[in-house]
């Protein structure tokens, strides 16, 4: 049995950009995965798909809002065989595409589920059986699945995020249980499709571990357009009948605690792939929540072997995963390299958008860390104006003396996108300042940053503070 | 399960070495943090730590050996260590940013799993490019003892580069001696009066200093036979002076000098300890020392080799005129490669002069007498003009038997003009 050079399991954006890199810097690669194509979640599952349909979403909101505007638009017709067929053609093209790359950098490919068998081994089972491979280095990417609760029945009507990422129907009405991001999205979606959505978070607030003020011009637009946004309320129960899924609510403020609806999506999180790995073989030990303890290299406690991505721990995001390969690889091929990025940005694809990198303003009061906080309102963007979104809000967090900046957040239309000018500034240890003396094309909502910077400095053009 | 251990990257540009010694034996059970190896690159010897912790199964190299970066070292059988998560960073310093402190430069930083610099959370992380930061982990510094130049204190290349720089320089020193002892009070004797030192003698006592701490000096004396070339001196000079100089034997022995210099390439050399190499240089600018009211001051004559001795002299006495009137500028004292220092006007025989740093010799020129000189014929006693030469030079890179040979050149090159159209 040949030893393999390098084995990458798992062909998501932990997987495949760590498959790739190697091959680029000139090792063997052998690449497991039970897909056809590269992509993982994030394109099957995730992030692709998703974005697909939150783009539909928000033409259809457009449409309706555009009568504000003077311009009227008759209902809309969906075809949704058509969308879906329009959803996967999107997820073909991109995986395909991957799967050339894999095949022009000459990476070996088997498609099957691993399992290792002692820190240098791994039985593949594939279609045609099962194989041995022996290995020098291994890198683990095998990513996450939707976590589940106790209590709902096994059914058609109950749907994980990859269930209502298929498109099947449009529901009449739709339970989505748990209020983070992957819940608001696809709830976004599906109220734009036409479903009566209804949210229920067991929290206070919606999307728990974001700034409150960057979540409020989101609850607000979701409150017109769901049907109902429970927060503090528990399902205590979920029945299926033929007429519809009985959920029983229980809470303070809970009207109706008996509740029908077509659907229900559970969306309560994700949780790493960690089981039936064969880890048992190795001196690799996952933690109480499943995930695989690595060190700055992403090293697990088996030296041969490293884990990256979902199942090396939070938080959970495919650009997290892609850095890590980077650093897998680097130290597989015994450079000095190490994980340690100074933000990881978060969005959330909503709309508005929401998204941070770096240190939240309720991070710093858990933690008491001073900092100075400025808060520029996109009422005051002409940008903004221009597209009706005023709510939208650009968040500066800094370090009262340096005036470094520590944190930025912003919710608003195309905050995933503003918030990588976020993310190069923490990572270059730019201040306040390099912010506010960055010219900023006009009109743009990139504006807002440098805006938000001047008004940490004490003055802005479009804010007016009396001293 | 077996791991390899592999030889690390050691440091910048150093493609590998050879092992002194082995510090583990078969069958050792081993730290990460401990050295298995004493290497000897061209840079420095270093430990090798191993990166990995394990029993030792097998060795693969011995003293002796020649092992390039990733050559395989070790077999270890690693023992369960398992892989904690990142372990909480060590404290910050509280108020960055903080002094470079001398201490060892870490000339081998532990390959594979360096120090933690990911922030702790509550603290403001060390201000610095993820370039930079790769960079100084690359280099083996650690980011977060570097003081940052930039708003905010943000860490440069640059930054890293000095402090790594620093590092190295405040390496104890062989050479430098004890500090000099406060000075007595010496009014206790007597009136003293305190002068400030100009900026020329500032400059000169800095000069010397760093010229004597970092030269190994050696003086080679000898004598050269002026008699004949005085007398062409003088009757020369009628022509010099319709040409508008005035014919001298600095001038003169400049011209040879230049020649000498071309002869004998080493003595227009500079040393550069540091990269371990010797810069010879392929122009020929001599300096001369010029006795001024503000100090002794060096204009330096360019491209000797190219000009005539009329050139050279009438360049000469307006270089020493603009020297003694102040009027010189920081270019013409610029750019040496090698100096005479003539004190002959004065008077006295040989002395010691001090190389002009980073020059690596000096020529000094006493006043010429005549003496006694016994013909090898009729053993008769002659007298001739003689004239001492003294010739100071590097020892690191100039030897006894090289400075003789120069001077004796030089000399011979007096005695007989045609020796440069011979030879030089």
């Amino acid at each position: 049995m040949d030893k393999k050079q390098l084995v990458v399991i798992g062909g998501g954006p932990g997987g495949y950009p760590a498959a790739f890199l190697a091959a680029d810097l000139g090792m063997k690669v052998t690449m497991v995965d039970q897909e056809a194509n590269p992509g993982g979640v994030c394109l099957y599952r995730g992030c692709i798909p998703s974005k697909a349909l939150l783009h539909v979403a928000k033409l259809l909101n457009e449409t309706r809002e555009a009568a504000a505007w003077g311009v009227k638009y008759a209902a809309p017709q969906l075809d949704i065989e058509k969308l879906r067929a329009w959803k996967n053609s999107v997820i073909d093209r991109l995986t395909g595409g991957l799967g050339q790359l894999r095949k022009q950098r000459n990476i070996e490919f088997i498609r099957g589920r691993a399992r290792f068998s002692g820190a240098g081994g791994l039985v593949v089972a594939t279609d045609s059986g099962e194989q041995k491979l022996a290995f020098e280095q291994a890198i683990l990417a095998s990513g996450s699945r939707p976590a589940t609760i106790p209590g709902p029945p096994a059914s058609p009507r109950i749907w994980d995020s990859t269930a209502a990422l298929a498109l099947e129907s449009v529901p009449k009405s739709l339970l989505v249980i748990g209020g983070g991001y992957i819940g608001l999205e696809l709830g976004s979606v599906y109220a734009a499709l036409g479903s009566r959505v209804t949210v229920v978070e067991m929290l206070s607030g919606l999307l728990p571990g974001a700034d409150r003020d960057l979540v409020t011009p989101l609850s607000r637009r979701i409150e017109k357009q769901f049907a109902a946004v429970l927060l503090n309320t528990r399902v205590a129960e979920v029945k299926e009948t033929p007429e519809g899924i009985h959920v029983r609510f229980d809470g303070r403020d809970i009207k109706e605690p008996v509740q029908v609806f077509d659907r229900v999506l559970v969306s309560v999180g994700r949780k790493p792939n960690s089981g039936d790995l064969g880890l048992e073989t190795t001196r690799i030990k996952p933690d109480a929540k499943g995930f695989i303890p690595v060190d700055e290299q992403r090293r697990t406690a088996e030296p041969s072997i490293f884990a990256i991505g979902d199942v090396a721990g939070e938080p959970m995001l495919a650009h997290k995963a892609t850095h890590e390969a980077r650093v897998a690889v680097e130290a597989a091929l015994g450079k000095k390299t190490l994980f340690e990025p100074r933000a990881i940005p978060a969005v959330v694809f909503t709309d508005p958008e929401i998204a941070w990198c770096g240190l939240t303003e309720t991070e710093a009061q858990k933690t008491g860390q001073p900092v100075k906080v400025a808060r520029f309102p996109w009422a005051a963007s002409g940008r903004a104006l221009t597209l009706d979104r005023p709510e939208g809000v650009t968040k500066l967090i800094a370090d009262p003396e340096t005036g470094r900046v520590l944190g930025v957040g912003m919710a608003g239309p195309g905050a995933g996108d503003m918030i990588a000018e976020a993310a190069l500034a923490l990572e270059m240890g730019a201040t306040a300042e390099d912010l506010a003396l960055t010219i900023h094309p006009h009109p743009t909502l990139s504006e807002s940053v440098m805006e938000a910077a001047e008004l940490l400095l004490g003055h802005c053009t479009h804010v007016y503070r009396k001293k | 399960m077996p791991a390899p251990f592999k030889l690390p990257e050691l440091g910048e540009n150093i493609k590998g070495g050879t092992i002194v010694k082995v510090l583990v034996n078969v069958g050792d059970t081993i730290t990460k943090e401990q050295p298995v190896l004493e290497m000897e690159t061209d840079k420095a010897v270093v430990e090798v730590p191993a990166g990995l912790a394990g029993r030792v199964a097998e060795i693969h190299v011995k003293a002796g050996d020649k092992a390039e970066i990733g050559r395989l070292i070790l077999t270890l059988d690693s023992e369960a260590t398992p892989a904690t998560p990142a372990p909480a960073p060590a404290k910050a310093p509280a108020a960055p940013p903080l002094p470079a402190k001398p201490r060892p430069v870490p000339v081998a930083p532990p390959p594979a799993l360096a120090p933690t610099t990911a922030p702790a959370a509550g603290r403001v992380p060390v201000a610095a490019a993820p370039s930079v930061r790769k960079f100084a982990r690359e280099i083996g510094i650690d980011i977060q003892q570097v003081p940052g130049s930039g708003d905010g204190g943000r860490i440069t290349e640059e930054d890293v580069k000095r402090f790594a720089k620093e590092l190295n320089t405040s390496r104890p020193q062989v050479a430098t001696g004890p500090a000099a002892p406060p000075l007595p009070d010496f009014t206790r004797w007597g009136e003293v009066e305190i002068q400030p030192m100009n900026a020329v003698r500032r400059k000169t006592a800095e000069h010397m200093s760093l010229a004597w701490s970092q030269i190994p000096h050696v003086t080679q004396f000898d004598l050269a036979d002026i008699t004949d070339m005085e007398e062409r001196r003088k009757k020369l000079s009628d022509r010099a002076e319709k040409a508008g100089a005035k014919l001298t034997v600095t001038a003169m022995l400049i011209k040879i000098v230049a020649a000498a210099l071309k002869t004998f390439p080493k003595f227009n050399a500079s040393i550069n300890a540091a990269g371990g190499e010797v810069i010879l240089k392929k122009f020929y600018n001599v300096g001369v020392a010029v006795d001024t009211e503000r100090g002794l001051l060096v204009p330096v004559i360019r491209d000797v080799e190219k000009k005539n001795i009329i050139q050279i002299a009438a360049e000469l006495s307006r270089l020493a005129d603009k020297a003694r009137t102040g009027k010189i500028g920081l270019d013409e004292l610029q750019g040496g490669t090698f100096t005479v220092t003539n004190l002959g006007g004065i008077g006295g025989t040989h002395f010691t002069p001090i190389v002009n740093y980073p020059e690596v010799a000096i020529l000094g020129i006493g006043r010429a007498r005549r003496e006694p000189a016994f013909t090898d014929k009729d053993g008769c006693c002659q007298p001739r003009l003689m004239l001492p030469l003294s010739l100071s030079y590097d020892h690191r890179l100039i030897d006894g038997a090289d400075g003789a040979r120069f001077l004796r050149w030089i000399v011979e090159a007096i005695e007989e003009p045609l020796l440069i159209p011979l030879e030089g």
